[in-house]
């Protein structure tokens, strides 16, 4: 007994330790943000502002172009979440479901192609995009995101648990193919669907590296690319910066609190019960 | 409702392993007929290539005269019940059965009326707006049943739909699939590896062995009329019991093996005389062996004094189990005498219920 309480403190101090970790640096900012900007700098450190104000707030919104970048974020990381739920589901179907010749060395390929470190794709897909001139467009910033193999990969797996059965009964009561993937494993795909839309969006949402290089002009930046150009050579501007992010960590933080039940259950679960 | 005709029906899966080798089978309209073998036999092979879920490699496949080989599942008319239900999770009782209906562009009073039928008959009036996950076993079977009525299909297809249910609710819903079929009078085609289920549910059974289709009868007929030592064996229980020995005529016919021996009466003489010398295997069911001594039959063979090594009293009957030839044999008797452990009894068999098989064959000689 004496040592399962002894394990359960560990575990909860381990917890709080980790929490601390993750939270800490999350909460500073939030006080950083409601700081001026000269009580930042000011000795012993202050954990909270000694005099709130909503002034970084305002000026994020009034000073920035932030309304713009909200938009260009929005518009990119919508599509992108849309498009990657209904790719990596249509070709985890594919490759769960049906025979079609060459299907495991296609997803061998796939499977290989994320050995290869992104950062070297940088510069290709760079001069691929300028070539066929989509530098500084939508086009240029959504395409390389639309498809993902890890999200292929996510989905086939999930629907290999699917049962056989359920699939052969659709196809006698009348579905093509599409039909079954549609209008049956759709439905109970849930948990496994919101999982991507959830790592899409928050990848899409927080991308700063492709942005930051395919945008030229301030009105093609995205959120984070726009924050880190508070940062200047000599100076930043912290509360700033601050409270422009916390603002963009906003959405993210509301989609996890909604969907925290299937963002659990798509990680932990690998099938359904009948 | 549909005649199915299986001619020389082939399955051979990458071009190596033979599922299916040729089998003929007819089907005829409104009738129950039982696929029934042991696990790996090709039964639910079979089954899946009439519902078209399974490619034919060779052979025709008639349904209703028409060659069905080419055309997909949706396009056969048939309904398959499967065993594991496969019910749509995330559809209600009444949309998992309207659904079949609902793609083929059904009306939509059609399709109301059709399922409320359906559940009428099951009993699931009551449950048409619940999830599949609410409900028991037994229920989903049901919907399962109720998903294939309403499409009014020529052909019904069952593959082992009760064995994921608790024995009493299997004979219960054995006798409602079996009202069903006479109430709806179609074809149905329904694979079990319980031979009970067969003998109970079929007026045609298939038996079927490592690919090859044993034989095609009545159930009754099966029983009384085995083709082959393996449907002998397998149509039963407790199943018939066999003897390895062989026909020597001296001054008249004999059986002859270690430990049972007697002459052959007269009324089959002429039969066996053809055995004389090969090697035979006797098959004699449980109920045809008799106390000698209590039963004064004339149709007895002489006695034979085994000892008892187990009974096994369960009422209306007694099992009694003895050796010889060092196998283990059983005996049915409802005669309401009492036997006890290591009792010597004196045994005769039914004359007219003696099975002769070729030892090497299996084949059934007289």
């Amino acid at each position: 007994m004496k040592q399962i309480k002894i394990q359960k403190i560990l575990f909860w101090l381990l917890l709080l330790v980790m929490t601390f970790i993750y939270m800490g640096p999350f909460l500073f900012s939030l006080s950083i943000s409601f700081n001026a900007e000269q009580d930042v700098f000011s000795w012993p450190i202050k954990l909270l502002p000694e005099e709130w104000t909503l002034n970084n707030y305002k000026e994020v919104w009034q000073g920035l172009p932030f309304g713009t970048w909200l938009k260009n974020s929005a518009i990119i990381t919508a599509v992108q979440t849309i498009c990657n739920v209904f790719f990596a589901s249509l070709a985890g179907f594919a490759f769960a479901r049906l025979e079609f010749p060459g299907k495991n060395i296609i997803f061998s390929l796939f499977m290989a192609s994320l050995m290869i470190p992104g950062i070297i794709l940088l510069v290709p897909k760079f001069i691929l995009l300028n070539e066929i001139s989509l530098i500084n467009t939508y086009g240029g910033l959504i395409l390389p995101g639309l498809v993902s193999v890890v999200n292929i990969f996510l989905m086939k797996q999930f629907f290999e648990t699917v049962p056989k059965d359920l699939e052969e009964a659709a196809l006698i009561d009348g579905c093509s193919y599409f039909r079954i993937y549609w209008q049956i494993f759709l439905p109970v795909s849930k948990p496994a669907l919101a999982a991507v839309a959830i790592y899409t969006f928050q990848g899409a949402w927080n991308e700063f590296m492709w942005p930051v290089i395919v945008t030229t002009t301030s009105d093609m930046f995205t959120l984070p690319v726009g924050m880190s150009f508070l940062k200047n050579e000599f100076s930043v501007n912290w509360p700033l910066l601050m409270s422009g992010t916390i603002l963009i960590s906003l959405p993210t933080l509301v989609i996890f609190l909604v969907f925290q039940r299937y963002f659990v259950e798509g990680v932990a679960s690998s099938g359904l019960k009948e | 409702m549909a005649k199915v005709e299986l001619k020389h029906i082939k399955k051979v899966y990458d071009n190596k392993v033979t599922a299916i080798a040729d089998a003929n089978v007819v089907i005829e309209d409104k009738e129950f007929a039982v696929l029934v073998g042991p696990s790996g036999c090709g039964k639910s092979t079979m089954l899946r290539m009439i519902a078209g879920l399974e490619e034919i490699s060779g052979g025709d496949m008639l349904i209703d005269g028409e060659r069905v080989n080419d055309l997909s599942p949706k396009d056969r008319d048939i309904a398959m019940v499967f065993q594991n239900y496969a019910l749509y999770p995330h559809m209600t009782v009444f949309d998992n059965m309207a659904f079949g209906l609902k793609l083929r562009k059904f009306p939509k009073e059609e399709i109301k009326k059709r399922v409320e039928e359906a559940a009428d008959i099951l009993g699931l009036t009551d449950f048409l707006h619940r999830r599949p996950k609410a409900m028991s076993g037994g229920q989903r079977q049901r919907v399962a049943i109720g998903r294939a009525i309403v499409r009014q299909p020529k052909v019904f297809l069952f593959d082992e739909p009760l064995s994921n249910l608790d024995a009493k609710l299997r004979v219960q819903m054995r006798m409602e699939i079996k009202q069903l079929h006479k109430r709806l009078n179609a074809t149905m085609i329904y694979v079990t590896h319980d031979q009970i289920e067969a003998m109970t549910m079929g007026n045609k059974i298939v038996v079927l062995k490592d690919g090859d289709v044993q034989q095609v009868d009545k159930p009754m007929t099966l029983y009384n009329d085995p083709a082959n030592q393996f449907v002998g064996s397998f149509i039963g229980s407790p199943s018939m019991n066999f003897l390895e020995g062989k026909i020597e005529k001296t001054d008249r016919l004999y059986f002859r093996s270690r430990d049972v021996n007697f002459s052959i009466p007269e009324n089959i003489e002429k039969q066996v005389s053809k055995l004389v010398g090969n090697g035979i295997t006797l098959g004699f069911r449980p109920e045809s062996i008799y106390d000698h001594d209590y039963e004064d039959r004339a149709q007895l063979t002489e006695k034979v004094t085994i000892s008892i090594d187990v009974t096994e009293p369960i009422g209306a009957e007694t099992f009694i189990y003895f050796k010889a030839n060092d196998k283990e044999f059983c005996m049915r008797s409802s005669s309401g005498l009492v036997y006890e452990n290591g009792q010597s009894l004196n045994i005769g068999f039914d004359v007219a219920r003696l099975y002769f098989f070729d030892s090497e064959s299996g084949k059934r000689l007289v």
